[in-house]
This record gives structure tokens, sequence and C-alpha cells, in this order.
């Protein structure tokens, strides 16, 4: 593990990708326990649309509310979306590709076609439905990404998990009289982690891009909470005059997606050398 | 052949559970259909005017009866009515398709054209500080969204240019050509940004691939030139996870006009599937939805069949 570590701290875009994801993970923390400098929600009358300066590091907004503290408040809600939504793919997916594997014939074939019939939406797509369905809000948009990203972990998990099942020391296990639910978690388990690992990441990358564009078009986070796709999108027609509403929302999204691309890519150099070519 | 005939195989399966899962996803909208379709003004009616209409649009019948009646309405090119246009669903669609497709197609011919030279460039200079800049370029672009993309085009635009790229307005490709590109460029851009970087990516790994193989390093001792081995020899074989990409994103870039259309206010498909999902026009949901997904899974296998043409290695082994 340490060695893992090591490793990936020499890899420059792990280093790059590490540093911007704990900056994010630093806001996020601060944004939850509510130290931004400026009530975001707060309208300073007075200090309306003004540009960065020594009290409002970011500027205002039309309202006067402060852009740098609703940026913070911005991160922490994509960050809990994300980390939740991924966290919820991720569970599903992984049980549905270990059990699509390990009971095959059948109940791989139904398993894996109903996935298959998620993934012949294009992922926004899928997500707009769910959200026509539910109504919009922070609960709908972390299914709709739930929903989108597990049969893309059923399928990272099924393809390895039955080549694994080939292998001697499951059989061994089996012999040995193991449970089926130890050999699914210890054997199968602990030996897609490495796949696994690189897949959360980029997911992550992918459900704060579909977050923000979610919130940009006004079925994410719903107002008066601060969203990033929201702030950019509200910026559109006060770009000329106050362009700083625009310019840091929008590298707010651009460097988070960055920070776990790089580190997406780093480990999966690292981890897996041969996964390179096959990247999408 | 086996993979092949697989494939055609699931196709209309696949098909069929999307039809099954965007019908019922619409039945799971909570409220009652007559109410959705008339808002406030359903409180209005009498209790026989309101069974009168349940009938008329068949919503009395069992679900099962009703998923039947709605699957052989589709095999008749019948989508339902929209309850926003009064008009048929698949009329408004086909209307507003055209624009959609060109955008896709567009900025299939951006990514592609952008992102295949400067993969094989980056490839030919690996490790090279030229190597490098693509690459971090590529990086950036890939988690750069569309929409971030398109405003500061916007931006950049009307700032230093003090132009507004043409918003709202769409004239038909046949009708003037040249007008119908403009319109569309920066749109098109904004949705093949992203794309070309994947492009990159890709187009450069494979390409490093292809050139570490046997064949090639045949063709070198040969005495094929520098320029004869990359674009005569490597390409035509790096092109290959290149074409599968474009045809998966091909969907892809047909769901990110949603996005697109959004910034731009074009009036193609995505601005309609998101305009009936705030006017809660159901059967416009279901038929746009369900008409996108129908095009996506098309050229996944067309694709997937393309594949097998190309390389010959596939069609014993499935995937």
């Amino acid at each position: 593990m340490q060695k893992l570590f090591r490793a990936f701290l020499r890899h420059p875009s792990g280093r790059i990708g590490l540093a911007i994801i704990s900056l994010y993970l630093i806001a996020a923390l601060l944004g939850i326990l509510g130290i931004t400098p400026h009530d975001p929600l707060k309208l300073f009358a007075i200090d309306r649309l003004k540009p960065p300066n020594a009290t409002y590091w970011f500027g205002t907004d039309l309202l006067g509310r402060d852009t740098f503290s609703r940026l913070m408040v911005g991160i922490k809600q994509s960050m809990i979306i994300a980390f939740s939504s991924v966290a919820l793919a991720t569970l599903f997916g992984t049980i549905i590709g270990l059990l699509a594997a390990w009971w095959g014939t059948l109940w791989d074939g139904i398993l894996m076609r109903i996935m298959d019939v998620l993934l012949a939406f294009p992922a926004i797509l899928l997500a707009l439905l769910i959200i026509a369905i539910v109504g919009p809000g922070t609960g709908t948009s972390v299914a709709a990404i739930a929903i989108v990203y597990t049969p893309i972990f059923a399928r990272v998990v099924r393809g390895p998990a039955l080549s694994l099942k080939q292998r001697d020391f499951v059989d061994a296990a089996r012999t040995f009289g193991s449970s089926q639910p130890y050999i699914l978690s210890r054997h199968l388990l602990l030996n897609l982690v490495a796949p696994l690992a690189v897949q959360v990441t980029l997911a992550l990358a992918w459900a704060l891009l579909t977050e923000a564009g979610l919130s940009f078009l006004g079925l994410g986070t719903q107002p008066p909470t601060p969203s990033l796709g929201l702030m950019l999108a509200e910026s559109k027609n006060l770009m000329t005059q106050a362009p700083w509403l625009m310019i840091f929302p929008a590298l707010t999204i651009m460097l988070g997606i960055l920070g776990f691309n790089l580190t997406g890519d780093a480990l999966r150099d690292i981890l897996d050398p041969r996964m390179e070519r096959r990247e999408a | 052949m086996n993979y092949v005939v697989q494939r055609l195989l699931t196709f209309p399966l696949i098909l069929l559970g999307v039809s099954v899962l965007v019908f019922v996803s619409i039945r799971l909208v909570p409220g009652d259909a007559i109410t959705a379709m008339l808002g406030t003004e359903a409180g209005l009616l009498t209790p026989d005017q309101r069974a009168a209409l349940a009938a008329y649009f068949g919503i009395d019948q069992p679900i099962w009866s009703q998923y039947l009646r709605w699957l052989t309405g589709l095999f008749q090119g019948d989508l339902g009515i929209s309850s926003v246009y009064g008009k048929p669903v698949l009329a408004i669609i086909l209307e507003r398709f055209p624009l959609t497709l060109q955008l896709a197609l567009m900025s299939m011919v951006i990514s592609l054209s952008v992102g295949i030279p400067l993969g094989v460039f980056a490839a030919t200079r690996n490790e090279k500080p030229s190597d490098l800049i693509v690459r971090m370029l590529a990086m950036l672009g890939q988690s750069t969204p569309s929409f971030v993309i398109g405003v500061l085009i916007i931006y950049v635009l009307s700032v230093f240019f003090g132009m507004v790229p043409a918003m709202g307005t769409f004239t038909p490709l046949f009708v003037d050509p040249l007008a119908s590109i403009g319109q569309l460029i920066f749109p098109a851009i904004t949705l093949g940004f992203a794309f070309a970087a994947s492009v990159t990516r890709i187009s450069r790994s494979a390409m490093l691939d292809v050139l570490s193989d046997d064949y090639i390093r045949t063709a070198r001792s040969k005495g094929a030139s520098q320029r004869s081995v990359v674009w005569r020899h490597a390409l035509p074989n790096a092109l290959i996870p290149v074409v599968t990409l474009a045809g998966v994103e091909f969907g892809y870039l047909l769901g990110g006009a949603v996005i697109v259309e959004q910034i731009f206010a074009l009036p193609g498909l995505g601005r309609l599937v998101l305009d009936a999902i705030t006017q809660r026009d159901y059967a416009l949901v279901q038929g746009t939805v369900l008409f996108i997904a129908f095009n996506f899974l098309l050229v996944n296998l067309l694709v997937d069949l393309a594949y097998v043409a190309l390389d010959p290695r596939i069609r014993i082994g499935s995937r």
C-alpha cells in the first residue's frame, strides 16, 4: 500500500491530481462546516456586482452575494452528489457484475441484458428521463447519476470476475469448503480492487461533470442552494458586465474534473499498464 | 460469424427492453395522466368527461394492454400525440432532427480532423516536449464540459470580436448550405471539443501500439520513409479503435446536443427533450427519448459490424 502511494506520488499526473482533489475536499469540508468568508446566501445589497477585491475575493453577483463563498458551498454540493452517486453505482454495479459472473449462464444473460438496456441511452438522456419522472433536486441527481453508472461498473467487474472464477485458487477454495460469500468477497472482489479503483476515480470526474451539467440546465440542485453549474448558467446574461461571475465557476468546474481525471490516469498507469490501450 | 449473428439477435431484444423501460418509467410519474396533460384545467372536468378522455387515450385499460397498443403503434410510426403541440410526436421529432443530426455530424468531422493528426503527431514525437504539450492539452480538453466551452466561446466572441453567434435560428442545409453550416459552427466546436481531446488520446496510444509492431519494422527496414510508414502503413490499423470510439461517441453527441442546443438556443431535438420535460409533455418525452436511444443503438450496431469487417480477428472470438 505504501509502495503504491509512493509510486503514485512519483507519477506527475498523480501528484497534480491529488493536490487538486485535496484542495477540493478541504473546500467541501469547510463548506459543510459553514466556514466561508461570507454567508453564501446573504445579500450585500450595496455591494452588488462588485469585481474581485480584498473583501469579496472573487467578486459579488447581481444580488450582492459573495462568489467565493458560493463557490465553496457549490464545491461541497458537487462533491457530496458525486461521491454518493459513485458510491451507490460502485456498490450496485459490483454486486450485479459479481453475481452475473458467479451464477453464469441464465442469470448472467438476464442481468447483463438489463445493463445493456440502461447503456442504450446516452448518459445525460437517461439522467433527464429519471428527472422527468421524479422531479429535479439533489436526491434525484444522486439517483440519476448512480443509475447511469451502475451498468458501467457491472461490466468492469463482470469481465475480470469471469476469468478469476476459472482460476485454480478459486477451485481450491471451493474444495476447502469455503462459503460462497467468502469466495466472492475474499478471492474475487479483492482481486478486482485495481480495476475498480481506476473506474471509481474516472466515474467521479464524470459525476462532477454530469452534476454540473444538470444544474446548468436547471434540473439539478435547486436555488437558492449554490451549485457550480447553476452559477455558470446564471452568469451568461451578465458576462460582459461581470465576467468574474463566469470565469470562476468555469475554472472551478474544469479544475475539479481535471483533478479526478489526472488521478484516474495515474492510477491506471500504476495499477494496470495494460489498460492504457483500452481507454475510452 | 457467430458474433455477428449474436449481435443481430440481441439488437431487437435490447430495443424491446428500452421500449419497456421508457414506457414504464413514464407511467411512474406521480399523478394521473389526464391531470398531467391538462394541468390545472383538469379540475374543471366532470367525472364523465374524465372517463371519456381516459377511454379516448386508452388509459382506462390495464398497463400491459396499454403497452401492447403503444408498441403496435410504434411499428406503424405512431409515437402518440404531443399534449403541448397537439401534433403527432413523430412529426415534431422529424422536424427537429435534421438540426441535431447536422450538429452531431459537424462536431464529429471537426473532432476527427483535429484529433487524429494531433494524436499521430504526438505519437511520432513520443516523450518529447511537443508530445507532452499535446497530451496536457488533451487532458485539459477532456476535462472541459461542453457548457463551459460554450459559455467561454460566447464570451470571447462577444467581448473580443463584438459578434453574437446566431442564436435561435436555423436554416436547413439544403436551403442555404453556407448559412446553415455557419450557424452551427460554434455549437459544433462546443459539442466536439471534449471529443477531439479523446480522439487525440486514442489515436496517440493506438499509433504508439502499431508503431511497435513487427510489420512496421519490416517496412522501415525495406527503406520506407518515415512519412510513408506513419501514414500509409501504420495509420489504417491505428484507426480501428478510433472508429469504435467515434461510433460510441456519436450517440453521446446526440445526447450532448441537449446542453449545447440549450446554450445556443437552437431548436433541435435536445432542446425538444428538455422543453418536453419542463412542460410535462410525457408523450413527447417518451417519443424523443426512444428515438434518440434507437439511433444510439443503431449506430453502435453498425459500428460493431463495421469493426468486424475491418478486423477479421474479432469474427472468431466473442467479446
